[in-house]
């Protein structure tokens, strides 16, 4: 199924740009999405500067954004835009793309021993409808009216009120949504069809595991999102009223000839993907983890078989609890007691992981490398994410804390505490295997060391924010006078947060610096059990110069009366 | 080559106390608002039960992250490294993972039982009510809807102001929320109660206050570039003084 | 070896990718503003355009508008919805919508030269009309600009107005001014009688503004008067307009540096 062999070397276009090779394209996911994370952190910022210096002007902004900024004053529906573009980036270009499209592309075939994915042209359609998702929504900046402004939740009737900037909201998702589809298809025929000799779905690395359920749930939620936007876009243009009940009346005009509308029928199909969009960027996250853990303990995964259970209840779950983002929002409550209980439910699988995890460490010899080190503040953050989500699964006290940064601050942890962890550990630890070159080990750790502090100086306030009853979304807090004592705390977060985005450029340093210059890794420079070890650093085009036969299962490590304390998956048994 | 050097150390140390007092100013600040970072005192007759839940789930998780950050840091520093030490050959135990499976079942359970009380007592039927009025959002502000004389809602003796919300204080009040244009929520901090208004159809929630004074209602839903200022007034008085309030108000708008 | 310097070009493909849409973000908010608004184009178009000087004459037309019948009492407005609106006004403020003056003349009332003009391009004046928000409320409530002239809207007041203005002929807008103090320019681009302006956050605040071509109109104030000069000599069709009371024209003819009078007269 893979395209030609190592010798046949098409031109430049084809292998750099136009490419069908899983790496290339997981490399080009990695790279778009590291500068829309960075691009993302830096509207984070300018909102911070808002939150914590109201009002004041940021004078070299203004040749930026004459109209969001005149005078370098920010506006309110500049802020709106720009907490809408922070999340809608962060989300579809940023996340999603690093955690599956970057490492489900580079690692999926390569973990499991195959060539290359199972259908690599839609792979590389895949990759290539996202410059174009991007644009589009960036585009938003340039149209009348400015850059969607609805949050990147988009609930209508307000998304249905917006101007042009909504519509490149609307079409942008629907193209991130289609490459999301078509990567999905390709990973599951890829992991249920290409997987190597004796390479049984119960010795698949936990990573692949992981890529895979999610892969499932992408299928399975991303239809349902794809037909709201479309429905919203409908209302937009076409003067449906599919979310427009009868009777509205926007800024003194009525809106005659909408009739039978649901309001909450958005919320409903919106939440029916995005909540298990939260469970497709934290699972690739945790499976990363759980190869990185055994890896630098040199010991076993703790409990493999109920980890794969674990992650397949989660995702289960997941489909079954997406109402409980609408517990405030008029439902009938006796809906909200079904939502809590399975959400509830869900702490319980969750649990089961993070015990795991913590009993692979228990007894190991552990290494605190790089991404060892990202891995562990992965499990110390999304514990906290997790922890504060128990919050908002208790309907009364979530009705309190909903739509307050509390909530901003759960996120936060599960999704920058979480994923983005996660991701920069998978970076650190797959780096040698994509580049063939090792990255700086102390620039890493200092790089980790600052985004970690710096990362609970921003976010860790905002639990505090929320109990005191400060709603998200606000340009201007100071007005009510609950929250007036809040000053402090808000600027240090926003000095924090400048921190934090400056602290990124260790890794850029780091990360440039050592793809030109730093030690050239060997083939298996970890000691590692997985295949994507038994090749060179970088793999060839066709990964594999023989198809590898696996013979044991993922974690063998310290395996005693061995040699080495490591046995390859492919290794003569 | 020494001089440039030496500037370069000025500018990076300028810039590092430049910092340092960027940063020192607002953990100044932070330390005095220090004793307030806590829940805006409650003044419904539900707020105690749910500070009272968010207290048990807050020791519950507490105890949990404790727990599980100090033993990740006790691993890290007991099983680090070492020469001569080598990792133990486990795959897992049945036994540890019924535990750490049921444990956490039954303690969601209780949590699921104990909110589920305090939630069928928000929301709900509510109790006997001794008034009921009408909220409605609009983009940007509140618009609030009592009955006139007639004691009805929606007749032509219908008392409005805006962005006006007064109760009388230890009586059960009726809120029935509507919105005209997009998607507001009305949230009473202090009351612990938020609930939003969606176009196109009405909302009930009930409040009863506790103490009198005066408060705020908080726009929780974005809906649109007033958003933030989407701000309203709730001033709790004894009956007496709320009848008399609404009377005069009356006098002002049908006379 | 060779891998590597392969993954090299990949990557410095993969950066200038990046940069490619990295670098629009920052183009988009440089130009966001010229997109939203158009103005700083529009305002040097209209400059170079208009190349014929106004028909600039020496008569003149005025009169008062006078109101019959009992004047209605004025409704108050409450403004404890905001307590900054509260605080500035020590009396009662009282609806703009009709005002009687003690004359018995009716104040904000729009009269302009609605035909006779024609045929005549008029150029704008650079100087700006103001828009004051002072006190939660517009001032002046009613004005006259003439087209592709900049209008100069201020916040006064230390709380967010946002100026709504729905002109079904030029480019409607929406902008917010949080800030005390805080001034934006904006122009209408085609003549509308009459562009109504309100603030959502104070549903009580309304203004309106008279669009025309040319510069030959005016509002009546405190003495209910009006007075157009300058025109040229000929024959005219004015029309005065109220909020409430709706339009009554008239014709008139005007001989060269001489003054005609024409009153109107609305009714409660």
């Amino acid at each position: 199924m893979s395209e030609g062999h190592p010798s046949s070397r098409p031109g430049f276009w084809r292998t750099y740009v136009f490419s069908t090779d899983h790496k290339t394209i997981g490399i080009q996911f990695l790279i778009t999405s590291l500068v829309m994370l960075l691009f993302g952190g830096l509207l984070a910022a300018l909102m911070r500067w808002q939150l914590g210096w109201p009002g004041q002007p940021l004078a070299f902004m203004e040749k930026l954004a004459p109209n969001g900024m005149p005078g370098g004053v920010m506006v309110p529906e500049y802020y709106n835009m720009l907490f809408t573009m922070h999340g809608s980036i962060m989300i579809f270009f940023g996340i999603i793309p690093i955690l599956v499209g970057a490492f489900g592309n580079y690692l999926i075939p390569l973990k499991i021993g195959a060539p290359d994915m199972a259908f690599p042209k839609l792979n590389m359609a895949s990759y290539w409808l996202m410059p174009p998702a991007i644009l589009i929504m960036l585009a938003g900046f340039f149209v009348e009216g400015g850059a969607a402004a609805s949050g990147w939740t988009a609930y209508a009737p307000l998304s249905s009120t917006l101007g042009a900037g909504q519509t490149c909201w609307i079409i942008s998702v629907i193209l991130v949504g289609t490459s999301s589809i078509m990567g999905a298809i390709n990973y599951i025929a890829t992991i249920v069809s290409l997987r190597a000799k004796g390479m049984t779905f119960f010795r698949l690395p936990m990573s692949i595991w992981a890529l895979f359920i999610t892969a499932i749930m992408s299928l399975l939620a991303t239809p349902v999102l794809a037909a709201a936007v479309i429905m919203l876009l409908l209302d937009r243009s076409l003067g449906t009223s599919f979310f427009l009940p009868a009777g509205m009346v926007v800024d003194g005009v009525a809106w005659a000839g909408h009739s039978g509308g649901q309001v909450l029928l958005w919320q409903h199909l919106f939440w029916f993907y995005s909540h298990p969009a939260v469970y497709i960027m934290i699972l690739p996250a945790m499976g990363f983890v759980s190869d990185i853990l055994p890896n630098f303990s040199r010991k076993p995964l703790f409990g493999y078989h109920s980890m794969v259970y674990a992650i397949s209840g989660i995702a289960l779950l997941g489909f079954l609890v997406w109402a409980h983002h609408m517990f405030a929002s008029g439902m009938n409550p006796a809906l909200g007691t079904s939502f809590m209980a399975a959400t509830m439910v869900i702490a319980v699988p969750t649990g089961v992981k993070m015990f795991n995890w913590l009993a692979t460490l228990w007894r190991g010899s552990i290494r605190l490398t790089t991404p060892m080190f990202h891995a562990c503040a992965f499990l110390s953050l999304f514990l906290i994410g997790g922890l504060t989500g128990i919050f908002a699964a208790s309907m009364p006290v979530d009705v309190y804390l909903h739509d307050t940064y509390f909530i901003v601050g759960h996120l936060h942890y599960v999704l920058l505490g979480g994923s983005l962890f996660g991701a920069f550990a998978g970076i650190t630890y797959w780096f040698p295997k994509m580049f063939g070159r090792m990255l700086d080990e102390r620039l890493g750790l200092v790089h980790g060391a600052l985004t970690f502090i710096f990362f609970n100086a921003v976010m860790f306030p905002m639990f505090i924010l929320g109990i005191g009853g400060m709603p998200r979304r606000i340009y201007d807090w100071t007005q009510y006078a609950h929250l007036t004592h809040f000053g402090g705390l808000n600027r240090m977060m926003s000095v924090a947060a400048f921190c934090l985005v400056t602290a990124q450029l260790i890794f850029m340093v780091n990360f440039f610096w050592s793809l030109f210059k730093g030690k050239r890794a060997s083939e298996n420079p970890w000691d590692s059990t997985t295949l994507e070890w038994a090749t060179s650093s970088p793999p060839p085009h066709g990964n594999f110069a023989t198809p590898p036969t696996v013979s044991h299962g993922p974690y063998e490590y310290s395996v005693p009366g061995r040699a080495t304390d490591w046995v390859a998956q492919n290794a003569a048994s | 080559m020494k001089s440039v050097k030496h500037s370069c150390w000025n500018r990076a140390l300028t810039a590092a106390a430049l910092l340092l007092a960027g940063a020192a100013e607002p953990a100044w600040a932070f330390g005095q608002g220090g004793a307030r970072f806590w829940f805006p005192p409650a003044v419904s007759s539900y707020g105690a039960q749910v500070d009272r839940l968010f207290l048990i789930v807050l020791a519950i998780t507490g105890a949990v992250f404790f727990l599980v950050e100090g033993a990740l840091l006790w691993f890290l520093i007991r099983y680090r490294r070492r020469d001569g030490s080598k990792a133990a050959y486990i795959h897992g135990s049945t036994r540890a993972e019924l535990i750490w499976t049921v444990i956490p079942a039954l303690i969601v359970l209780y949590l699921a039982v104990a909110s589920q009380r305090v939630w069928a007592h928000i929301q709900g039927p509510p109790p006997p009510h001794q008034l009921e009025l009408e909220v409605q959002g609009e983009q940007f502000a509140w618009n609030v809807r009592y009955a006139g004389p007639d004691g009805a809602l929606h007749t032509a003796d219908d008392l409005e102001t805006i962005n006006q919300l007064h109760l009388p204080v230890g009586q059960v009040v009726l809120i029935n929320l509507a919105s005209k244009d997009v998607i507001h929520s009305f949230f009473l901090p202090q009351f612990r109660i938020k609930r939003d208004a969606v176009p196109g159809m009405t909302s009930r929630i009930w409040v009863q206050a506790t103490v009198t004074g005066n408060f705020e209602i908080v726009c929780a839903e974005l809906c649109g570039l007033g958003h933030y200022r989407m701000r309203g007034f709730v001033t709790i008085e004894t009956p007496e003084e709320f009848r008399a309030w609404l009377a005069q108000v009356q006098q002002e708008q049908h006379t | 070896m060779r891998y590597e310097r392969q993954h090299a070009w990949i990557f410095v493909a993969g950066v200038l990718v990046a940069i490619g849409c990295g670098s629009r973000p920052q183009d988009a908010a440089a130009t966001s503003g010229d997109a939203q608004g158009g103005e700083p184009i529009q305002l040097a178009q209209a400059a170079d355009e208009v190349a014929s000087a106004p028909a600039a004459g020496s008569s003149t037309i005025q009169g008062t508008v006078k109101f019959a019948g009992a004047a209605p009492s004025a409704e108050r407005i409450k403004m404890d919805a905001d307590p900054q609106c509260k605080l500035q006004h020590q009396e009662p403020v009282e609806k703009q919508d009709v005002v009687v003056n003690p004359n018995g003349t009716l104040q904000h009332v729009f009269v302009y030269v609605k035909s006779g003009l024609e045929g005549t391009t008029f150029t704008p004046p650079a100087q700006a009309a103001t828009l004051d928000q002072h006190g939660c409320m517009y001032s002046p409530h009613v004005i006259g600009i003439q087209v592709n002239q900049p209008l100069e809207i201020t916040n006064s007041d230390a709380t967010l107005h946002n100026v709504n203005c729905k002109p079904a002929n030029s480019k409607p807008f929406n902008l917010a001014q949080p800030v005390k103090g805080m001034k934006s320019k904006k122009q209408f681009t085609a003549p509308e009688i009459m562009v109504k302006c309100v603030c959502n956050v104070h549903p009580w605040m309304a203004a309106y503004v008279g669009v025309v071509a040319h510069p030959y109109y005016g509002v009546t104030g405190a003495d209910g008067a009006f007075s157009l000069t300058g025109l040229p000599a000929g024959d005219y069709t004015l029309e005065a307009w109220h909020e409430k009371f709706g339009v009554k024209t008239k014709t008139v003819h005007v001989g060269d540096g001489e003054t005609a009078s024409v009153d109107f007269e609305f009714a409660g």
